[in-house]
């Protein structure tokens, strides 16, 4: 990256450090934490969506809806996020395959044959001839989608539990005004409900934060991939040979993912406060016991 | 070969004994259900043991947090804000990257050679990084408990002349495990399904005995086929979700007995606190 750094054998101390840490492997390293940061952006959202249909599926008046709810939101109960993680990228994969095998293939052989999953080239996802950029983002869209249903689950679990704690007899009252279930839901359930969602919210953000991580697990060169990568001792073949260094680099990382969640625990007790303000609340009537004093 | 032939070959697979390869061709349902199910035996082995020995320094933790003494509260903080604001599978590598600096010829103590290389083995590496991880966890819960044992309760001790250790043992920790057991009990599920991680973080496999997920994966990717080892996986976790859930609402009931009316039930249902 600087124009000293064309031989880094001369270097040495400093000097040779600067140019290790500007090598062009080294940016792909920095740029993975965006990669981070793009999951968490595209995931919360998405997450926040699934969840609050998954809660008001929970609650339908309709059975077969009432049961998907409940079922997709206890899952996550008894089974390990990692086997969804692991799970629904392949599984999606092959779903979509064999959508395109239907259409644009016309060959009659099964998808299935013993221990292999054929489909023709054209079917093939992403197609073999596509830029390796789009391989990249093809494999972080399922690890996306993957993410969103877990974390949705989740979500939803705590929008429900928050539901169920907006006061019954305002809700009588909104029914005693003439509105409909919608209405009621539309106008009444869903303002109230954030306050009593978000602690449950919040602690949701820190256990994303921390499954960001296990992307390594679903083959994405995330920052664990070039920590182990770089890290590894490199022998006088390559620019810069250095021993075994991964302890440093995950050093690293862990006090990246602490400076996350310090923040992360700052701004949410800020915003808790924020919202807490006026409510009927224990957190509310302290606040306004505090202002008054 | 008959699915009988397969229990014996395979059921303890996991551990080392019986039939060292690993199933090659055909992969039936029966294999599937056996490896996996033997898998699970490490999962159980982590989260008892982690369990077991997180509670404990769990409860030092949490009194070390509630000293005044700055000697013991700031170093209790430090340890609970380390492995609560750290992803465990940064962890699990840091831990191995650590564990194998080690001398791999063992470390001299007063003339005694001990032996370290074991330590990079997952059964011992992985085991200890668990038990710290859920005790900063169960600490931080405790520590809630422990901050809510109710003023009166505290106070009828007093009036009775307990002081010190006795009031501790016999007033203070059991309201403040009866406070912390439901959040306990959150702690421990997700403890045990952490335990699904081990494998695939720094630590090595060793003879391809590994875990329920280890071999549910092996099949997947053997087979091309995920709809069948990840729902034989995902059953065993949900039944040994559910047995954990019943051993703690026993143990939790006898925490309320003298309480009649109040005991809540632990409720196959996520709390989201960790």
């Amino acid at each position: 990256m600087f124009s000293y750094c064309s031989d880094p054998s001369q270097l040495e101390g400093l000097v040779w450090m600067s140019c290790y840490l500007t090598s062009g492997t080294h940016l792909l390293f920095y740029a993975s934490f965006g990669t981070v940061f793009l999951l968490l952006a595209l995931t919360a959202p998405a997450a926040l969506a699934l969840g609050y249909a998954g809660a008001l599926a929970s609650r339908s008046q309709i059975a077969p809806l009432r049961w998907f709810g409940k079922i997709y939101t206890s899952m996550v109960r008894g089974i390990p996020d990692v086997l969804f993680f692991l799970f629904v990228p392949i599984a999606l994969d092959q779903g979509l395959e064999w959508i395109r095998h239907q259409f644009l293939c016309d060959s009659d052989a099964p998808v299935r044959q013993g221990n292999d999953f054929v489909v023709c080239p054209a079917a093939k996802l992403p197609l073999s001839n596509a830029a390796e950029w789009v391989h990249n983002a093809y494999g972080l869209t399922l690890a996306v989608i993957a993410f969103s249903i877990v974390f949705g689950a989740f979500a939803a679990n705590v929008l429900y539990g928050a539901m169920q704690a907006v006061p019954r007899a305002q809700l009588e009252t909104a029914e005693a005004y003439g509105m409909t279930p919608r209405q009621v839901t539309r106008r009444v359930l869903v303002p109230q409900m954030w306050i009593y969602a978000l602690p449950g919210l919040s602690n949701l953000w820190m256990i994303l934060i921390k499954a960001t991580p296990l992307l390594f697990i679903l083959g994405i060169e995330d920052v664990v991939y070039w920590a182990r990568e770089l890290g590894g001792a490199k022998t006088s073949a390559f620019t810069y040979p250095h021993p075994d260094w991964r302890l440093y680099y995950f050093l690293a990382l862990l006090v990246f993912y602490l400076l996350m969640t310090a923040v992360s625990e700052r701004v949410l007790t800020r915003v808790t406060r924020r919202l807490s303000r006026g409510q009927a609340t224990l957190g509310g009537e302290a606040l306004g016991k505090e202002a008054a004093a | 070969m008959s699915c009988a032939q397969t229990i014996i070959d395979y059921g303890l697979r996991s551990i080392g004994i019986g039939e060292r390869l690993l199933p090659r061709a055909d992969y039936t349902l029966c294999q599937q259900f056996t490896l996996i199910g033997s898998g699970l035996i490490w999962n159980l082995y982590f989260a008892v043991l982690a369990l077991a020995f997180g509670f404990v320094l769990a409860n030092l933790l949490a009194l070390g947090k509630a000293s005044r003494n700055p000697w013991l509260n700031r170093p209790s903080d430090a340890f609970i804000f380390v492995f609560r604001g750290s992803p465990l599978f940064i962890q699990f590598f840091l831990a191995y990257e650590l564990l194998v600096l080690l001398p791999r010829a063992g470390i001299e103590i007063f003339g005694f050679t001990v032996q370290t290389s074991w330590m990079t083995r997952a059964w011992a590496g992985a085991l200890i990084v668990l038990i710290l991880n859920t005790a900063a966890y169960s600490a931080n819960i405790f520590h809630g408990a422990l901050m809510s044992v109710p003023r009166g309760d505290v106070e009828a001790a007093d009036a009775y002349g307990m002081t010190g250790w006795t009031r501790f043992r016999r007033v203070i920790w059991p309201s403040m495990m009866r406070l912390a057991w439901p959040s306990y009990t959150n702690e421990a599920i997700f403890l045990f399904h952490a335990t699904t991680l081990v494998f695939f973080s720094g630590f090595p496999a060793f003879q391809q005995q590994g875990d329920a997920l280890y071999y549910a994966r092996y099949f997947a990717d053997r087979t091309f086929n995920p709809f069948v080892a990840y729902p034989i996986a995902a059953l065993y976790f949900v039944l040994a979700t559910l047995a954990l859930i019943w051993l703690f609402g026993r143990v939790n009931r006898r925490l309320n007995r003298h309480l009649p009316g109040t005991v809540r039930r632990l409720r196959y249902r996520p709390l989201l606190m960790r």
